[in-house]
């Protein structure tokens, strides 16, 4: 494998090799944070935190990792990273941390900062392994953020809070779709953005195999 | 230095590891301690105001704290007798309790107030703390009414609201299992000690859409107008199953897919404001 450039692996995971749209991994967070635009942006920023942070880490020590408990290690690190970014949370934006309570510690499962720190930060040094968790991560966060601007706004009607489409509830006109508040239309939404991206970029179809 | 992948160097590898993941995680919870705490006294205050309905979610935290600062007096209730054993001055909240603390042994002399229990007073008094240790503890009668939960302070925190020099509310602290939580909250009531004025949660774990229900707008608006105790004295505020009908002055509806959610919140309601617990207090004056 050529050495990647920081352009690449910062640029690439935005559109062309989306994390989300063409892996299919991190679903979970997507669905259960982006009820609200404020929350999928904090969101998108402590992944990206814990992903870049972790990445560079465990980059830094990979070469002192005994490979029988590589991942114990790699889980190590990114579980440290995610109690101090929960902290950080908790100190500097106490509100939207308790709305997003639980899923700020499940950071630690998301596929995409296990998976960038086996499959890449492993075998590449650290400031490109750094850009590369800050790459991935962008192509999550874009994502997370088109999800949770769809879903306040058609759900409740708003964008980061301030009212954009006046309720019926309220006076106005607009009736919130309620399915919006609830997680299963971020697949709809995520099912749409990757048949759009997919209509742009052909070559992000799978292809049966056998034929 | 050891082979790698020998079973020396991977003890020493995660030893090392472990040593310096513990450190950072430490430096972090220690020094971001001091914003945390003050957050959360900051939301314990904005939610005191949220139940009287004397705030909107979206109100700033200096708006908050000056609102509490003019409107909410603190008050520290003994729940056996419904006496008022302290009461907060506006303002000098913690130098009143320090002043309490240095001017008993003073009068009675360094013998005996060593052996007299330290006066309970506001600054020095931690409910759940007390709620916790076996020496201060008391038992939750009858037992059973709160669920889950076996002891309570003996002590309890309640707000007053003062407008323009007049009572027009009091806030309970009010807390009890549901599914998986405890979950933590205030009632307000109206002057007159018998009307709910608001209800809010501020600390729980509930399921997000069903229990968690207790934070939607639309229930917690169901709450103001209620009346609190039947004729007969009994207290016949009540969370039902489904449906309140609408001339019902004490149903509440229930949260639809948390019977247990709804059920703690009913327990906790009857116990709270029964005769075991802020019962006294209120039936006084």
């Amino acid at each position: 494998m050529a050495d990647p450039k920081i352009k690449d692996v910062l640029l690439e995971p935005i559109l062309n090799n989306n994390p989300i749209a063409l892996q299919v991994l991190g679903i979970c967070s997507a669905l259960a944070v982006t009820t609200k635009l404020e929350t999928s942006i904090i969101m998108a920023i402590a992944v990206t935190a814990v992903t870049a942070c972790s990445n560079a880490a465990v980059s830094a020590i990979r070469s002192y990792i005994p490979s029988s408990i590589r991942i114990i290690v790699q889980m190590t690190v990114i579980a440290s990273l995610v109690i101090v970014v929960d902290q950080i949370l908790k100190a500097v934006a106490y509100e939207a941390s308790k709305t997003m309570s639980v899923f700020v510690g499940l950071i630690i499962t998301n596929c995409i900062v296990m998976g960038r720190a086996e499959a890449f930060a492993m075998k590449n040094p650290v400031v490109v392994s750094f850009w590369d968790g800050v790459g991935n991560c962008l192509g999550y966060g874009l994502i997370l953020i088109v999800v949770g601007f769809f879903r306040e706004l058609f759900g409740s009607g708003k964008l980061l809070g301030f009212e954009v489409l006046p309720l019926s509830s309220a006076g106005g006109w607009y009736e919130p779709n309620g399915l919006m508040l609830l997680p299963p239309s971020a697949f709809f939404i995520i099912g749409a953005f990757i048949w759009v991206l997919r209509s742009f970029k052909s070559d992000q179809i799978n292809r049966d195999p056998v034929l | 230095m050891p082979p790698r992948n020998s079973w020396l160097y991977t003890v020493i590898v995660a030893l090392v590891l472990c040593l310096v993941c513990s450190a950072l995680v430490s430096i972090a919870a220690v020094s971001l301690n001091g914003i945390q705490q003050k957050n959360k006294e900051l939301d314990k205050r904005k939610n005191i105001l949220l139940a009287a309905g004397l705030c909107e979610p979206g109100t700033s935290a200096s708006e908050v704290a000056a609102t509490y600062e003019k409107t909410i007096v603190e008050m520290l209730v003994d729940l056996d007798t419904g006496q008022i054993v302290d009461v907060a001055k506006p303002g000098e909240k913690k130098s009143a309790g320090e002043a309490n603390k240095t001017a008993a042994p003073a009068s009675e002399g360094d013998q005996k107030a060593t052996e007299e229990p330290a006066a309970v007073t506001l600054a020095s008094y931690d409910p759940r703390k007390a709620a916790k240790n076996p020496k201060t503890r008391d038992p939750v009668e009858p037992a059973g009414a709160l669920p889950g939960i076996a002891y309570r302070e003996p002590y309890a925190s309640i707000y007053e609201i003062r407008e323009d020099g007049k009572t027009t509310g009091y806030i309970l602290p009010i807390y009890g299992k549901g599914l998986w939580s405890t979950l933590y909250g205030f009632l307000a009531l109206e002057a007159d000690k018998e009307t709910v004025r608001g209800i809010t949660y501020y600390s729980h774990a509930e399921t997000p859409g069903l229990g968690g229900e207790v934070d939607n707008a639309g229930w917690k608006a169901l709450w103001p107008g209620k009346k609190v105790y039947e004729d007969s004295g009994e207290v016949g505020l009540s969370v039902i199953k489904g449906k309140a009908s609408e001339d019902d002055s004490y149903a509440i509806d229930g949260l639809s897919g948390a019977t247990i959610t709804s059920n703690g919140v009913d327990d906790m309601i009857k116990y709270w404001l029964g005769p075991t617990a802020f019962g006294k207090y209120l039936a006084a004056k």
